[in-house]
C-alpha cells in the first residue's frame, strides 16, 4: 500500500521504526516542513524529552484531562486521564488550507439548508435525490423539529468535520472528508491548549514560523453564538445571555466546557440551574432567577428534556423543548443535527451540495458501500478484510471493524453481527491515512493523523485557521478517538 | 452569580480551611504527645481530639481503643471520615474543579497542585515518618489557597463567598478546639462556676505547656504573648481566643468578616440572616470574659456553636441552594 507522510515526501518502504532526526535535518523533507526540520536537527534528544516532560507535567497541574468511562487509575483514585501531547507540529501550507476552508463553508452551509429542508419542506426528498425513509425511518430525526423555525436557518452552529489524507495512484495526498460531526463535536479546547502550550515550550519557533492564530477561537464562537438568539437574528440588536449547558464535571469533555464557559467568559450551567416557567427559561442565581436566550448545549439530544426525550435524564431541564418551540430561546446546536451526520446520510452530502447550492463539491467523499443496499452488501461481504466497516450511529471509534488489522475470527464474528442488521452498517476502502513523523518510545516515527477543523455558523460561516490533528500513537493504528489511546498535536497552517 | 456556583465555592474554602485546622489539631496533639506525661493524659489528648471534630464515636466503632497511629490514620488518611485532611482536601479540589471555570488560574492550579502532591506525600508516608513537615505542608497550602485567592480574584460575589465559607468554618473549628481543650484542662471554668484555680495532677508547669500548645495551634502563642506581655493565663487564653478583634482566628474576628461578606452577597435581601449575623457579632463586640466564664465556658460555646451552624444553614437557603 502506497504511503504518504505530511513531512517526509521519501518516506521507506515498509515499518519505520524511527526517523534520524539529530544533527543534520531529515532525509526527503517537503518543502513547508524544511524550517522546522531545520530547527529540530538543532535539538537533542535529551531537550526534547525534558520539553516533554514539562508538558505533561503543566497539562497535569492545569487539569487538562478527559475521564474515561468505566476505567479506574491504578491507584483507584479517579479516572482522569492526559491527552498525550506530541510535540511535532502538523504542518499545512496556507494554499492547502484556502482550498480546505472553502470546501469546508461549502459542506456545512449545504449540510445546514438540508437540515432546514427536511424539517420544513422536504424538497431533496420530493426530488427523489435521497431516499424518503432514510430520512423519517432514521431514529436521528426528530419529529418534534418539523416546522420549527430556528434562528437564521441554522442547526449546525458549531460542526466538527474530521478530514483525511490519503494518497491517490500517484501518491500525491488527498484530502477526504470522513465524518460530519454535526451535534455536539468536542476537541477544540486541545486544538487551543495545544497551541498555548506550543508556545510555551518552544517560542523560537513561532519567531521563525508564520503560523495562522488561532486563540481568537472562543471569541468567534460567542459572536457566533450571540448571532444565533432570537433577538439577535430578528432586530440585530439585544445584548443576550448565554450559558454552556454540561452535563457535569464527571462528564469526559467536561474539562473542555468550563474551558470555554471561561474564555467566554459565560456562565456554566447544569440541568439543575435551569427551569422552565411560562415557556421561558431561566438559570437559579445567587440573586434570583435570570432569564436565559442562547443555550450552548454539551448535552445530545436524548438528554435535554425529560418531558419529550428520555423521562429519567437529569442532565435536562424540564420544559425546555416547548420553550425552544415556542421560540424563547436559542439551543445551539439545534435539536435534530443528527439526521445530518449520520453515516448513512454521508454518502449523499455530495449530492446536497450540488442540489442545494448547485456547486461541484470541493471536498472528496471516501467511496462508501451502504449495507441497505444489496449490490453493496454483497461487495462488503466479499471485502472484508481489505475494508472498514463502521455502525451508522457508532461514535468514538467504537463498534468497528478495521479489516487489515482484524483476525479471521474477528472478521468472522463481524460478518455475523453484519448480515443479522446490514442497514446499521456502512464501508470504506481502507485508507493509508497519512502519517507525521511522531516522537514515540523507540524514537521519531510515523504514525497515522487525521484533522477536525471546527466550522461556526451564525449570520456567516467562518472558523480558524487550522483545527485539532489527532494521531494514532500505536504503531500501524489506524484509529486516532482519545478513548481508543490516541493523541494530539499542533497544528499550523503556515502562511507563505 | 449560579447558585450552584456560589455553592461549590463556599464549600470549597470551607473544606480547606477544615483540612487547615484538621491538620493545627493533629500537629499540636502530635507536638504535645512528646512532652513527658502520663499516659492517660496522653490518651485525653488523642480522645479530646476527636470529640472536638464530633467523630468519637465513629473512631470507635472502626478502631475501638484510641491509639495514636491509629488515630492519625483516621484524621489524616481515612477516606470514611469526612474530616480527615484527605477527605477534606479531595471535597475542596471536587469543589473547585466543579467551577474551575469562575476561579482564576491561579486558584484552581493551586487546589489542584495541592491534591496532586498529596497523593504523592501520602504515597511516600510523609505523615508516618515526619507529621510535623506534613501537617506544616497542609497549613502552608491552605495559606496559600487564601492568599492566591485574596491576591487574583475579582472582587465580587465569588470571591465573598469563598470567604465567607472560610471564616464560617473558622469560627466553628476555634470554638470546639477552645470547648475541647478547656474541657481537658480546667472543668472549673468549664462548667458553671469559676473556681479557685486549683492545679491538676500534673501541676502548673505541665499545664503551661497544655495552654501554650492551644495557642499555638492557632497561631496565636506570639500574639499572646505581644497583647498580654504577661503569663499565660487560662482567662486569658479565653479572652484571646473569644473576643479579640485583631486576633485573627478568634470568634470575634471570624464573625466579623462574616457579617462584612455577608452585607457584600446579601444587598437587601436575606434580612434575618444578617441580623442574627450580626447580633452575634454585636455580643462579641460588647462581651467580657468574666461574664462568660461565669455562665459556663461549655454552654457558651455550644450555644456558639449552634448558632454558627444556623447561620450556616440560613446562608444556604438565602443563596446557595434556594428552594
Amino acid at each position: 500500500m502506497k504511503k504518504f507522510d505530511e513531512m517526509v515526501a521519501t518516506l521507506p518502504e515498509g515499518l519505520v521504526r524511527s526517523l534520524p532526526w539529530e544533527g543534520q535535518p531529515m532525509a526527503g523533507v517537503r518543502p513547508h516542513y524544511q524550517a522546522y526540520a531545520a530547527w529540530l536537527a538543532g535539538r537533542s534528544a535529551a531537550q526534547m524529552a525534558a520539553r516533554r516532560e514539562e508538558a505533561e507535567m503543566v497539562f497535569r497541574r492545569v487539569g487538562i484531562t478527559f475521564a474515561v468511562y468505566g476505567a479506574k487509575d491504578e491507584d483507584g483514585a479517579g479516572t482522569e486521564r492526559l491527552i498525550p501531547f506530541d510535540l511535532i507540529p502538523r504542518v499545512i501550507p496556507a494554499h492547502e488550507w484556502r482550498l480546505m476552508e472553502k470546501g469546508l463553508v461549502q459542506r456545512v452551509t449545504a449540510l445546514n439548508r438540508f437540515l432546514h429542508d427536511v424539517y420544513h419542506e422536504q424538497e431533496i426528498l420530493k426530488a427523489g435525490v435521497i431516499p424518503s425513509e432514510q430520512i423519517t425511518q432514521n431514529a436521528q430525526f426528530r419529529k418534534e423539529m418539523m416546522g420549527v423555525n430556528v434562528p437564521n436557518q441554522v442547526y449546525s452552529h458549531i460542526a466538527g468535520i474530521d478530514i483525511v489524507r490519503a494518497p491517490d495512484a500517484s501518491g500525491e495526498g488527498v484530502y477526504y472528508v470522513l465524518e460530519d460531526n454535526l451535534r455536539v463535536p468536542s476537541g477544540v479546547s486541545y486544538m487551543l491548549e495545544d497551541r498555548r502550550m506550543m508556545m510555551r515550550l518552544f517560542p523560537d519557533l513561532f519567531s521563525q514560523h508564520r503560523v495562522a492564530p488561532v486563540m481568537h477561537y472562543p471569541d468567534l464562537l460567542l459572536e457566533t453564538l450571540r448571532a444565533s438568539s432570537q433577538s439577535a437574528a430578528q432586530s440585530g440588536a439585544q445584548d443576550p445571555t448565554v450559558v454552556v449547558l454540561t452535563p457535569g464535571m464527571y462528564n469526559s469533555a467536561y474539562f473542555e466546557h468550563a474551558f470555554l464557559a471561561q474564555q467566554m467568559g459565560v456562565e456554566l450551567v447544569e440541568g439543575q440551574d435551569l427551569f422552565v416557567k411560562d415557556r421561558y427559561v431561566y438559570m437559579r442565581t445567587t440573586r434570583g432567577p435570570r432569564r436565559v436566550d442562547v443555550i450552548y448545549r454539551r448535552v445530545d439530544d436524548d438528554f435535554l428534556d425529560p418531558a419529550v426525550f428520555r423521562p429519567n435524564s437529569t442532565l435536562g431541564c424540564h420544559g425546555l423543548v416547548e420553550a425552544y418551540a415556542a421560540g424563547n430561546v436559542t439551543i445551539c446546536n439545534a435539536i435534530g443535527p443528527g439526521v445530518a451526520d449520520d453515516k448513512s446520510i454521508y454518502p449523499y452530502v455530495p449530492k446536497m451540495i450540488e442540489f442545494y447550492l448547485g456547486e461541484k463539491p470541493i471536498l472528496s467523499n471516501v467511496p462508501t458501500y451502504m449495507g441497505r443496499d444489496p449490490e453493496d452488501l454483497k461487495y462488503i461481504l466479499a471485502h472484508l478484510p481489505e475494508l472498514v466497516v463502521k455502525e451508522v450511529h457508532g461514535a468514538g471509534g467504537y463498534g468497528m471493524l478495521v479489516g487489515p488489522a482484524a483476525s479471521a475470527q474477528e472478521i468472522a464474528d463481524f460478518r455475523r453481527v453484519l448480515e443479522a442488521n446490514p442497514v446499521g452498517y456502512i464501508a470504506q476502502p481502507t485508507l493509508s491515512l497519512s502519517s507525521c513523523p511522531t516522537f514515540v518510545d523507540s524514537g521519531v516515527a510515523p504514525r497515522h493523523i487525521d484533522l477536525r477543523p471546527f466550522v461556526l455558523s451564525g449570520k456567516e460561516v467562518q472558523m480558524v485557521p487550522g483545527g485539532l490533528t489527532r494521531v494514532a500513537l500505536k504503531e500501524g493504528s489506524l484509529v486516532v478517538n482519545s478513548s481508543q489511546g490516541g493523541g494530539t498535536k499542533d497544528t499550523w497552517i503556515l502562511e507563505d | 452569580m449560579l447558585s450552584r456556583t456560589a455553592d461549590h465555592l463556599f464549600w470549597m474554602s470551607r473544606y480547606t480551611e477544615r483540612a487547615e485546622n484538621t491538620a493545627r489539631m493533629l500537629d499540636v496533639n502530635y507536638q504535645t504527645s512528646l512532652l513527658p506525661q502520663s499516659a492517660q493524659a496522653a490518651q485525653m489528648g488523642w480522645q479530646g481530639l476527636l470529640s472536638i471534630s464530633e467523630l468519637l464515636p465513629a473512631y470507635q466503632a472502626k478502631h475501638g481503643e484510641i491509639s495514636p497511629g491509629a488515630v492519625m490514620e483516621f484524621m489524616v488518611v481515612d477516606p470514611g471520615n469526612p474530616s480527615s485532611i484527605v477527605s477534606c482536601l479531595q471535597a475542596a479540589r471536587e469543589n473547585a474543579r466543579a467551577v474551575r471555570g469562575t476561579l482564576t488560574t491561579e486558584v484552581w492550579e493551586t487546589q489542584n497542585q495541592t491534591w496532586l502532591e498529596l497523593g504523592r506525600r501520602i504515597a511516600a508516608q510523609e505523615h508516618l515518618r515526619d507529621p510535623g513537615q506534613f501537617f506544616e505542608w497542609v497549613k502552608f497550602r491552605s495559606h496559600l489557597s487564601r492568599g492566591v485567592t485574596v491576591g487574583t480574584m475579582l472582587m465580587d460575589e465569588a470571591l465573598y463567598f469563598m470567604r465567607l465559607g472560610t471564616f464560617l468554618e473558622r469560627a466553628d473549628n476555634t470554638a470546639r478546639l477552645l470547648d475541647v481543650k478547656f474541657n481537658a484542662l480546667k472543668s472549673e471554668y468549664h462548667g458553671a462556676v469559676a473556681g479557685d484555680g486549683s492545679q491538676g495532677a500534673d501541676g502548673e508547669d505541665y499545664d503551661f505547656y497544655q495552654w501554650s500548645a492551644i495557642l499555638r495551634s492557632v497561631s496565636a502563642f506570639e500574639i499572646y504573648r505581644k497583647v498580654y506581655r504577661n503569663v499565660i493565663q487560662p482567662e486569658r487564653v479565653a479572652e484571646l481566643l473569644i473576643l479579640r478583634a485583631d486576633m485573627p482566628r478568634s470568634l470575634h474576628a471570624s464573625v466579623a468578616e462574616v457579617v462584612g461578606n455577608l452585607a457584600m452577597v446579601a444587598g437587601d435581601s436575606a434580612q434575618e440572616t444578617r441580623r442574627r449575623a450580626g447580633r452575634l457579632l454585636a455580643e462579641l463586640q460588647y462581651g467580657k470574659i468574666d461574664e462568660i466564664l461565669a455562665t459556663g465556658l461549655h454552654a457558651y460555646l455550644t450555644q456558639f456553636l449552634d448558632r454558627v451552624n444556623e447561620l450556616g444553614v440560613r446562608i444556604s437557603r438565602d443563596f446557595l441552594v434556594p428552594a
